[in-house]
């Protein structure tokens, strides 16, 4: 893009954020130079190991590619139509990437397994069960998973692209073919290679989910590889290498997004409510409708599921989920916190034309959960005693590692703000914290709002580090949920995913509103 | 004022601490979970032994004893509970642990004899079906029939490695043909038993990979006794539980009263409804009731610890090979 090429001029320091940008890359290396030192001289990777990564990134590739290339039409569709009830579809479609991946497979299950609702529907009919384990059952759930987080964010493509272009277009005549041409395939252009690196990266570092779904040791992913490194062979040495391996794959993956990320910026607008006269058309209705329909049935039918087999559950809670509940609820929010003050200044620096920082966001979902907690360990353990500080450290890796999502909605607005307000801010001599509270958070606030409340949800899901440091008494919610089922009971655990899904829900719904408040979007 | 009330405070709080000495154990995390055994034995112990009784979880099993070597002689733990006979002679070699005096007979099918590590529970690995379902008698016609099971990953579970030992224990050799055949019966592979039970539960499979004990309890806290374990017989693999005194802790006198404690009724009686594992010694009273009718096994099978490391190498190759085609 143009100011990548000439750094832009921009009102705000770029400072910050690079400060920033060396803090999360000192928080993610640091541990996992620490797992190194630590480690004894190892044998290197085997071959087992090669066949885990051949097998990670094909998998990453195949549900990066379809999470995004199914996500195009159905965020078109949501773009183009208004009707009731629309922006509580939006955010239910979210659920399913916020949901912990043991919900969530059990829900996926409930729904596509060998006793699921459409096998037993097969079975009505005289048919065999889905046969769901395989390569096509890893792509399933992490199409499941991610096709809402792609089609947010290009949703959030056409909503950014102001209503004048699409009021010029339909004045001059411009169908849909031409719209396409001309506004929406180059702002896809823009937004689609940051979407497949993010998603790419996201299934990079699958485990649990991978390995059930994926039938069986063919499916072993590089996080299953450092975890057999760290526990069962106890191998640091390995378990460190191939966390380099992940970092290195994760980083590729984005120095090829960026670079072919291409396009102008969109241009500014009033701010008009959109709307598409060129897809008013019986046609394009049908196709919109049945788009919406058909991705609201994959994403929300498990989900009913996670819902049927919680409710009974629900009554048998103990106290200690409500306790946990809370303990969830404060480190989502300090997660939330601790994100928005780094992510902000990041996303102006990258605005800014300092692309370096965008990777030291990526790195947070590049580095396993497994090698960052135990290279934490090391670091504190001589210091202070880890277990006391367990929730802050939850909360700030949480942080970490929701900063990658958090940057990819932020940057494009951010951008947008600089290009259009960013001369006009200096020539009025606005700079610095002035630009930031008078032009920056009002502009930004639908985005700030949207990736605070998917920060928040992915935090309150995530089982995160939280297991290696737990003390007894203190326990997050999906903490909570593998004690119960490591107690057998499957019921109260169903009925604590359900508050889990309800409060992950509910958290993203404020914090998602509160940004849109008295913005028709 | 406020600095001298403060510093009574202070100097009242370690002369506090000094009086009651604080014992740590380090455990698996559903030992310390409110319906596990730990809450009611932190009570029990500290009622006799005058001391804080500090149960730290970490992970599973295996977790445990990476994170003791990742601490070394740092550690804080004073006292290792929940390895297993798997993990033995690992755990031997790190040269962490130190004997205990505990000497007492065992009600374990079979001799005991390490004295650095003391078992607490046991039971029997074993595939859990619904009633009505007519099991295999063994893995040779559980391969040949069309049954589906649901296992866990011997890379990262307990019963998984559990069962790669078995299928060991009993075919050696021909363990790698048996893996082969029973390919096309494996539904899926997950990564805990909590997620292989839950989707068990949920109907993806006639059989999966637990304990002989987990129809205990569906018969004593849900009052449901239509899950039965499948004998079968070639006997069924052992799974020992065991807690162990570090060399570098600093209370090993109340480390050594807490071993001892474990092997009285007070602990015992508390390991059948909470961990759903046999007890080491029966307590006075007996098992509860709900235990009477569960699968004996004909035979027992167990690796002596230090043969463990060397088949389960070899085994984890054979499982790999035979799984990945």
């Amino acid at each position: 893009m143009a100011d990548r090429a000439q750094p832009v001029i921009s009102p705000v320091s770029g400072r910050p954020g690079l400060g920033a940008a060396a803090m999360v890359a000192v928080l993610i290396l640091g541990p996992l130079l620490a797992v190194f030192l630590r480690a004894e001289a190892g044998a290197g990777l085997v071959r087992a190991d090669w066949a885990a990564i051949r097998f990670t990134v094909w998998q990453a590739v195949l549900s990066a590619v379809i999470s995004v290339v199914l996500a195009v039409p159905v965020a078109r569709a949501l773009a183009r139509r208004r009707f009731a009830g629309r922006s509580v579809l939006i955010t239910l479609l979210g659920a399913p990437f916020i949901l912990p991946v043991i919900v969530a497979v059990l829900g996926l299950l409930a729904v596509f397994g060998r006793n699921g609702w459409i096998s037993q529907g097969l079975g009505l009919m005289g048919l065999p069960p889905v046969q769901v384990y395989g390569l096509h059952g890893v792509v399933l759930a992490h199409v499941f998973f991610n096709l809402p987080l792609a089609t947010r964010l290009i949703l959030q493509g056409w909503q950014d692209i102001p209503a004048e272009h699409f009021r010029l277009a339909a004045q001059l005549g411009a169908g849909s073919r031409v719209i396409w041409r001309l506004i929406e395939r180059p702002m896809l252009a823009r937004v689609v290679p940051g979407a497949l690196a993010v998603i790419f990266a996201i299934c990079l570092t699958s485990f649990a989910v991978a390995l059930t779904l994926g039938g069986g040791p063919r499916a072993t992913t590089i996080e299953l590889a450092i975890y057999q490194a760290f526990t069962f062979d106890f191998d640091l040495g390995r378990a460190a290498l191939l966390s380099v391996v992940q970092i290195a794959l994760t980083l590729g993956a984005a120095l090829i997004a960026l670079r072919v990320a291409s396009g102008d910026g969109l241009g500014a607008g009033l701010d008009r409510p959109v709307q598409r006269w060129d897809a008013a058309g019986r046609g394009a209705r049908i196709l919109d409708s049945t788009l919406i329909v058909a991705a609201g049935l994959f994403l929300l039918l498990p989900m009913l599921a996670i819902v049927a087999e919680g409710v009974p559950g629900l009554l048998r809670l103990p106290a200690s989920v409500g306790r946990a509940a809370l303990v969830s609820l404060g480190v989502a929010l300090g997660s939330t916190a601790v994100m928005l003050l780094v992510a902000l200044p990041m996303a102006l620096a990258i605005a800014a034309g300092r692309g370096s920082v965008e990777l030291a966001g990526l790195l947070g979902l590049a580095v396993s959960p497994l090698v960052i907690g135990t290279g934490l360990f090391l670091i504190v353990n001589p210091i202070a005693d880890p277990f006391a500080l367990a929730l802050p450290v939850t909360a700030g890796v949480n942080a970490v590692m929701g900063l990658p999502f958090a940057l990819r909605i932020l940057v494009p607005a951010a951008r947008e703000v600089l290009s259009v307000q960013g001369r006009l801010a200096l020539s009025l001599n606005m700079r610095g914290l002035t630009f930031l509270r008078l032009v920056i958070l009002p502009r930004m606030r639908p985005q700030i709002g949207f990736a605070a409340g998917l920060v928040a949800a992915l935090s309150m899901g995530d089982l995160g580090v939280i297991a290696l440091f737990a003390e007894t008494d203190v326990a997050t919610l999906p903490l909570q949920i593998y004690r119960l089922m490591g107690a057998y009971q499957m019921q109260a655990a169903s009925g604590a995913g359900l508050l889990l899904l309800a409060l992950s829900v509910g958290l993203f719904w404020v914090l998602d509103r509160g940004g849109r408040w008295h913005v028709a979007a | 004022m406020k600095y001298l009330t403060f510093a009574a405070g202070v100097f009242c709080a370690t002369g506090l601490a000094a009086q009651t000495p604080e014992l740590t154990v380090y455990t698996y995390d559903s030992f310390v979970s409110e319906w596990g055994p730990g809450p009611q034995i932190e009570k029990a112990f500290e009622a006799e032994c005058g001391c804080d009784l500090k149960f730290v979880s970490a992970g599973d099993g295996a977790s445990l004893l990476a994170r003791l070597k990742l601490e070394g002689a740092r550690s804080d733990a004073d006292v290792v509970l929940g390895l297993d006979t798997n993990l033995m002679a690992s755990a031997e070699d790190s040269g962490l642990f130190t004997p205990s005096e505990v000497d007492v007979e065992y009600d374990l099918p079979v001799a005991w004899e390490s004295d650095t590590f003391v078992p607490y529970d046991w039971g029997y690995f074993a595939f859990i079906h619904n009633k009505g379902v007519t099991p295999p008698q063994d893995f040779l016609e559980l391969a040949k029939s069309d049954m589906k099971i649901l296992i866990q990953d011997p890379r990262s579970s307990t019963p998984g490695l559990g069962l790669l030992m078995w299928v060991k224990a009993a075919y050696g050799e021909d363990a790698a043909q048996v893996w082969a055949d029973l390919a096309d019966n494996i539904v899926t592979v997950t990564k805990g038993w909590s997620e292989a039970y839950g989707l068990f539960l949920d109907g993806e499979a006639d059989m999966v990979l637990s304990y002989t004990t987990s129809p205990a309890y569906h018969i004593i806290a849900e009052d449901d006794d239509t899950k039965e374990a499948a004998a079968f017989d070639e006997g069924h693999y052992m799974q020992v539980e065991v807690a162990a005194k570090l060399a570098a802790s600093d209370q090993p006198e109340l480390a050594e009263q807490f071993l001892q404690f474990m092997v009285t009724d007070a602990f015992q009686s508390v390991i059948p409804t909470t961990n759903w594992m046999y007890p080491s010694v029966i307590p006075g009273d007996g098992l509860p009731e709900g235990f009477e009718g569960l699968v004996e096994p004909r035979k027992s099978l167990l690796l002596p610890p230090a043969e463990v490391q060397a088949a389960r190498d070899e085994a984890l190759n054979e499982w790999l090979t035979a799984l990945s085609q």
